[in-house]
């Protein structure tokens, strides 16, 4: 059998259990009496040793095998969670990770046995349980669990929930004197392709049958979310018999058991009618008289359940099915789409809006627009945004998914360290474009290792200093306005800006004339310069030297910058601003001698306009007075080397710019409008123009320069 | 007769494919070489938006079917004089590995020519003359000689290296 089609699939799923396991895990050792944690981390012990054995990696399947024997015996109650099981976990979850990374680049798990990993799992169950040998408690622990489901969903087709509607439309074919079936078919525990195979069996009746209800649901059994067994009722011209031997005609399907359902079965009206229902299904069963027989019991339990049906999410049907269902988590109704699908789509969304900006340029210059035109146009505005916006929300995921590893990283931090820390986050569900989320995740773990490292103090030193002994490493996360900020913080030691300025002296970045002119700030800045680390002793947490530079190159190419803010004694502040979009922004355009330039509305705080007289020169610089600001001119016409077409003695039009706390007012010739722009990179090219960040194409077709307001302050 | 029977025999004896198709471009009076793989697109001269603060042989960027692309003046780079925009000037789209795509100006492009690989003399380098390093050398046409552009070096940054 050929698995690897489903390599994919089974490494983002191993990914998502093995994240799930580490969280777990973690709240567990907060908690090591909570059984809703203890059962879960079953749960995903026992899926992903499915997932591996079905794929064929047999040294996974193992080491999670045991992994779930160690969780069952702490589910009965026979061994107690320990700090050092806690370890073993960890670091079996560590050589699952390694499993996963090998399949991941030459989909082969590697030959690493972690013989003493499983050996200490062992060690640890027989500790707990006394001489009980792992194998069979296991198998024991595993069989009430199957029972446990097997009870749920061993009543078969009459354990099938109905909503009023598929009531009504089964009463109805019976009131037709149409016959209606209740099957539950079972399939082949060797099947591989459950899905196929149910599909096979869906095809056979509906040769003969309407198909009415299905439990799993039908989406469910295509995504084979249901283990052996599946429940039908139909609604059928054609006898029993013929029907269920059609369903058993497809190869690999083990059974179907079938019998008529009456309209007292189908509307279930109360407990009271129920037994007599089910009384009668015996005498017309074709093949299985024991599942009609826990009918009587199940009953009473449909008929509670049913004021909620009407609204029956894929939780609801979760119950009904066995083993597997239970064993994962409830999942969302989601579609696994392939990030470059979506920039194409993205792309399209930039090549539409750029074909709307046309239309308006182009209707706008014919000049004979006419209410009509202009009202479509506006529509067409209206629905590329919105089109816009779903397709961004589309990539948007929270940041959670990145995030989430971070709690343990700071647990094996604080081990490694021998500090005491504590690590609390805020806005996982903030949400940014999926590349960025990817890709946000290095420089993140960068600067919370910085935080451990450099950031907090020993125990001891905190101590003295009348702090708290565990130290505190924050990482919020929200949306501002068109950004979304990371801020990554800690109430250790500061920055000691002495140190840095002498270590930069030392290392030659600046001169000593130099670093007495410099503020607190721009010595701070010089961390991300290349190859500074003033870490006293090298660890390998960080303070290789390559660190706070790569951060801030990698976040300057998500368009994103970084700051840093710091008191000596109480703590540094790291703030992350990143853009939430990165292919379509709001822009002015502006008009400086011919050229059209657009600036960000994001950078701009507001547009004035200025009487020449009103320009005042402080040291040489041209500087205007805005409410109680004195804000700086920047005349575009001479960074950019356009002559301007204005005269000296016209009012100037001042675009105010901000960026952070500096701000800026640019000198423009002229303001054209707002337009939604599509970004382009200038290409490598040209990249060494550094107010310029990017290009538009224009709704006629010409190319204008998007200036970059940070870069001009 | 002996004498065309030799040849025949030569041109058998060469194998298949050896010839390398060149698109001829002028500057001036000066025939330029462009080797056709490289070549992407030619387009009309259309407008150029400046890209301020770059070097002067680069003239700014196109809009190509909705992709930015830069421009650059040979002429410039070469240190010929500015290029003078008439109605057979042409932008060639130039699809390079290291680079990507960039378009360069020339005055007119003229024709293909298919040129075998011995009929095309590889220039000595003489650093004395400052066109000659943009060339890779030299081809022997019907319609005369050949100057065959270096890409790589017209295209290349000096400021970069």
């Amino acid at each position: 059998m050929d698995v690897s089609q489903y390599l994919e699939i089974f490494l983002d799923e191993t990914n998502e259990h093995l994240q799930n396991l580490n969280t777990q895990i973690l709240s567990l050792e907060q908690d090591p009496e909570n059984m809703d944690t203890i059962n879960e981390i079953f749960r995903a012990a026992h899926s992903l040793k499915g997932m591996a054995g079905t794929m064929g990696y047999k040294r996974m399947q193992t080491l999670t095998h045991d992994m779930e024997n160690v969780f069952s015996e702490v589910r009965n109650g026979n061994i107690k969670v320990k700090a050092d099981m806690i370890d073993v976990l960890f670091q079996c979850l560590d050589a699952l990770e390694e499993y996963n990374t090998n399949i991941r680049e030459s989909s082969d798990e590697g030959t690493n046995d972690n013989g003493a990993l499983i050996k200490r799992l062992n060690d640890i169950m027989n500790g707990g349980s006394g001489a009980e040998a792992g194998e069979p408690a296991a198998k024991e622990a595993a069989a009430p669990a199957a029972q446990e489901s097997a009870a749920a969903a061993g009543d078969g087709f009459q354990g099938v929930k109905l909503d009023e509607n598929q009531k009504t439309v089964l009463s109805d074919a019976i009131r037709q004197e149409k016959k209606v079936y209740g099957l539950t078919v079972k399939v082949q525990e060797s099947c591989i392709l459950k899905a196929a195979r149910a599909f096979l069996v869906f095809k056979a009746i509906e040769e003969t049958s309407e198909i009415i209800v299905s439990d799993p649901s039908s989406q469910d059994i295509e995504d084979e979310r249901f283990d052996q067994e599946f429940n039908l009722i139909i609604v059928s011209e054609a006898d029993l018999d013929v029907v269920v031997n059609a369903a058993k005609s497809v190869s690999e399907i083990e059974d179907v058991s079938g019998s008529v359902l009456k309209l007292e079965d189908i509307t279930g009206a109360g407990s009271s009618e129920e037994p007599s229902g089910a009384a009668e299904v015996p005498a017309e069963t074709v093949a299985s008289p024991a599942q009609s027989g826990e009918a009587p019991a199940a009953a009473p339990e449909t008929a509670e359940a049913q004021p909620a049906q009407t609204q029956a999410p894929a939780a609801q049907t979760a119950p009904a099915a066995k083993k597997n269902t239970t064993n994962k988590p409830v999942v969302n109704r989601t579609v696994r789409v392939d990030i470059e699908k979506l920039d194409t789509l993205m792309n399209l969304v930039s090549e539409l809006i750029i074909a709307k900006n046309s239309l308006v340029s182009a209707s706008a210059m014919s000049g004979n627009s006419s209410q009509a035109v202009n009202e479509q146009i506006e529509y067409l505005e209206s629905v590329t945004t919105s089109l816009h916006e779903s397709v961004m929300k589309v990539r948007m995921v929270p940041i959670e998914s990145t995030v989430n590893k971070f709690p343990r990283m700071v647990r094996d931090l604080q081990k490694k360290l021998g500090k005491k820390m504590e690590l609390y986050m805020s806005g996982e569900e903030t949400e940014l474009d999926r590349t960025v989320v990817d890709q946000i995740g290095d420089p993140l773990m960068h600067l919370l290792r910085n935080s451990a490292d450099h950031g907090l103090e020993s125990a001891a030193v905190r101590k003295e200093r009348g702090k708290p002994e565990v130290g505190s490493i924050f990482l919020d996360a929200y949306q501002d306005g068109n950004n979304v900020v990371i801020e990554v913080r800690d109430d250790g030691n500061g920055i000691d800006t002495k140190a840095v300025k002498n270590k930069a002296i030392e290392r030659g970045v600046i001169t000593p004339e130099q670093g007495e002119a410099m503020s607190e700030k721009e010595i701070i800045d010089l961390l991300f310069n290349a190859g500074f680390s003033t870490a006293k002793v090298v660890s390998d947490v960080s303070g290789r030297g390559v660190g706070l530079d790569v951060v801030k190159s990698m976040i300057e190419s998500l368009s994103g910058e970084v700051e840093v803010k710091s008191k000596l004694g109480e703590g540094s502040t790291w703030t992350i601003r990143l853009p939430l979009t990165l292919a379509i922004i709001q822009a002015l355009m502006v008009e400086i001698g011919d050229e059209k330039y657009a600036i960000a509305l994001g950078s701009i705080q507001t547009i004035e306009d200025i009487l020449p007289s009103d320009v005042k020169l402080v040291q040489a610089k041209e500087v205007i007075q805005l409410r109680d600001l004195v804000i700086p001119l920047i005349r575009l016409n001479e960074i950019l080397d356009i002559p301007s077409k204005k005269d000296p003695e016209d009012n100037l039009v001042v675009v105010v710019v901000k960026k952070g706390d500096k701000m800026a007012g640019l000198v423009v010739d002229e303001l054209i409008g707002q337009q939604e722009i599509v970004i382009k990179s200038l290409g490598k090219y040209i990249s060494r123009c550094k107010i310029i960040s990017g290009a538009t194409v224009l709704g006629d077709g010409e190319v204008a320069l998007i200036l970059d307001a940070n870069a001009l302050l | 007769m002996s004498d065309t029977v030799a040849t025949n025999e030569i041109e058998e004896l060469r194998p298949i494919g050896e010839t390398t198709q060149f698109i001829v471009i002028k500057l001036g009076e000066e025939q330029y070489g462009i080797d056709i793989k490289y070549i992407d697109n030619i387009v009309r001269m259309q407008h150029i938006t400046r890209v301020p603060k770059v070097d002067d042989y680069l003239k700014g960027v196109i809009n190509l079917r909705g992709e930015v692309i830069p421009v650059m003046s040979i002429r410039i780079k070469m240190g010929l004089e500015p290029d003078v925009e008439t109605k057979s000037s042409r932008i060639i789209i130039l699809k390079l590995e290291q680079q990507g795509m960039i378009g360069v100006i020339v005055d007119e492009v003229k024709e293909v020519v298919t040129l075998e690989n011995d009929r095309i003399e590889k220039m000595a380098y003489d650093s004395k003359d400052e066109r000659a390093s943009f060339l890779s050398g030299v081809g022997k046409s019907d319609g005369g000689l050949i100057s065959l552009l270096d890409l790589n070096a017209v295209v290349l940054d000096p400021t970069m290296m």
